[in-house]
């Protein structure tokens, strides 16, 4: 494991996303990515009663659904980093609670696909575990409540207004074995250039997302072109061509390569989600669904995925704060 | 190095160029077919009432409230929203639409229980226009009194 450049690091001995397992609920699975999710739930209440236990649910099924695949049992997992959307991220601690194993409980917004990828990574390169889980996920109906108004309520959403994903997606990082190799991370700084519009989360997190994904290029020489894909977490329709035109003013063509997971998962003509999804289950479900796969297929070799979060909660909006962006990198490659 | 702060001060039109803008008029023009859709029903049943034997003061009563729970049940089965995702404000501003503002909230935080819950939180949105409405009212009443 080694610094490289301002802030990335590459990794000597590449931990290895050894299992993947991705969760989504009736909206994602009618959407173009819907064969690729390994479980889709018709109900979004998952059998609770409360959307927030829903999300529990989802988050201790996929956790089983990836210990099952991987032939694992919970005492085998050193550590697990979690988080999600909801306050005091209570969904994953319910969630993660029945299993049993060291948790860290992280919150990144809708960016906690990427830290929890990088914490994971760096326990597993750094030698301090050889085997831990990753993952996060989000909940339509539990952050409309939170975050903006009860679900029944009448109101109009604007045309930058992003649908928040019901999914959840969680991988086995091991050292050594089978599959991806994490080969470098490159942890974000908060970005902030003044957005307030809490309906156009792609402009606030489109400066952090180019940021980041600058820096990776820049602390690894690398360039667009040596990357299959890179493709953040949800930056929705207009945060990308906003994140394309940053990057084109900083001398980066990123046209053709870059990519964002909320604007894969759902079909925004026929789904009417405006500008695409968003939420941590977004990049999550996009990532261990549709991605993983490509990457075990060899249809990807390298990808940058950079999941992209908003820091913002209701209380500091209404308190007139902007919204500040994160945006995590992790390179990931198919050998 | 990517510095975006040197990006701050056009920050802003790089982002209006690129998000879509509401369609205002065709907006206004659902708002005011739906608003106007609620009121004509409104007015229908005052008739109605008056028709009935009723007077115009009772049907007038009568009227505000048939519309309130005719909200109250378009809310409760998931319809109301999809009047208002079509009309907008023509389908908030009515008296539909500030009942279906409690009742939405009293849906959403029932499960935390009749007092912290629903009794809570069921003038989360309505609150507002109450405390603001009544302060109108006070200040209508006042310019009212001298003119």
């Amino acid at each position: 494991m080694g610094r490289v450049g301002k802030q990335t690091i590459v990794f000597k001995n590449p931990p290895v996303i050894s299992c993947a397992y991705s969760s989504v609920g009736p909206k994602e699975a009618a959407g173009p990515l819907s064969t690729y999710f390994d479980h889709s739930y018709e109900d979004e209440l998952l059998g609770q009663d409360t959307w927030e236990k829903a999300e529990s649910k989802l988050i201790e099924n996929t956790i089983q659904g990836l210990l099952t695949r991987s032939g694992k049992n919970p005492t085998d997992i050193e550590f697990i980093f979690a988080g999600d959307l909801e306050n005091q991220i209570v969904a994953s601690t319910f969630g993660v609670s029945s299993f049993n194993i060291p948790y860290f409980g992280l919150y990144g917004a809708c960016s906690t696909m990427g830290e929890s990828l990088c914490l994971a990574s760096m326990a597993i390169g750094g030698g301090m575990a050889q085997t831990v889980i990753a993952g996060t996920s989000s909940h339509y109906c539990a952050a409309e409540k939170q975050f903006r108004y009860p679900l029944e309520y009448a109101g109009q959403r604007t045309l930058t207004q992003q649908w928040t994903v019901t999914g959840s997606g969680y991988v086995l990082v091991t050292h050594g074995g089978k599959g991806p190799q994490v080969e470098a991370i490159t942890p974000g700084k908060i970005v902030d250039l003044g957005i307030s519009d809490t309906f156009n989360m792609g402009a606030a997190m489109a400066p952090a997302a180019i940021d980041t994904i600058v820096t990776h290029l820049e602390d690894t020489g690398r360039r667009p072109c040596d990357f299959d894909a890179i493709i953040t977490g949800d930056l929705g329709n207009c945060g990308v061509d906003i994140a394309i035109t940053l990057a084109h003013k900083l001398g980066y063509d990123l046209k053709g390569i870059l990519n964002d997971c909320g604007k894969m998962i759902f079909d925004n003509e026929k789904q009417d989600t405006h500008s695409g999804g968003s939420g941590c289950g977004c990049s999550a479900s996009v990532f261990t669904g549709y991605l993983y796969k490509q990457l075990l297929e060899g249809k990807l070799k390298r990808i940058l995925l950079v999941p992209t979060g908003a820091l913002m909660s209701p209380t500091s909006g209404f308190q007139g704060n902007t919204i500040p962006g994160i945006a995590h990198a992790v390179s990931i490659v198919m050998k | 190095m990517a510095n975006m702060k040197q990006f701050k001060n056009e920050y802003q039109q790089i982002v209006d160029a690129h998000s879509p803008k509401n369609k205002v008029w065709a907006n206004s023009m659902k708002a005011f077919l739906v608003g106007g859709i609620i009121c004509t029903l409104g007015q229908g049943l005052v008739y109605l009432y008056m028709y009935w034997g009723l007077s115009f003061d009772e049907s007038s009563m009568l009227s505000t409230i048939t519309l309130i729970l005719a909200s109250m049940v378009c809310t409760a089965f998931n319809v109301y929203d999809n009047i208002g995702k079509f009309g907008g404000a023509g389908a908030l501003i009515p008296i539909t639409g500030f009942a279906n503002s409690m009742v939405s909230s009293a849906m959403e935080y029932k499960k935390e229980g009749y007092i912290y819950g629903l009794g809570a939180k069921l003038f989360s949105i309505a609150g507002p226009v109450i405390v603001f409405g009544t302060i109108a009212s006070v200040v209508v009443g006042i310019i009212y009194y001298f003119v």
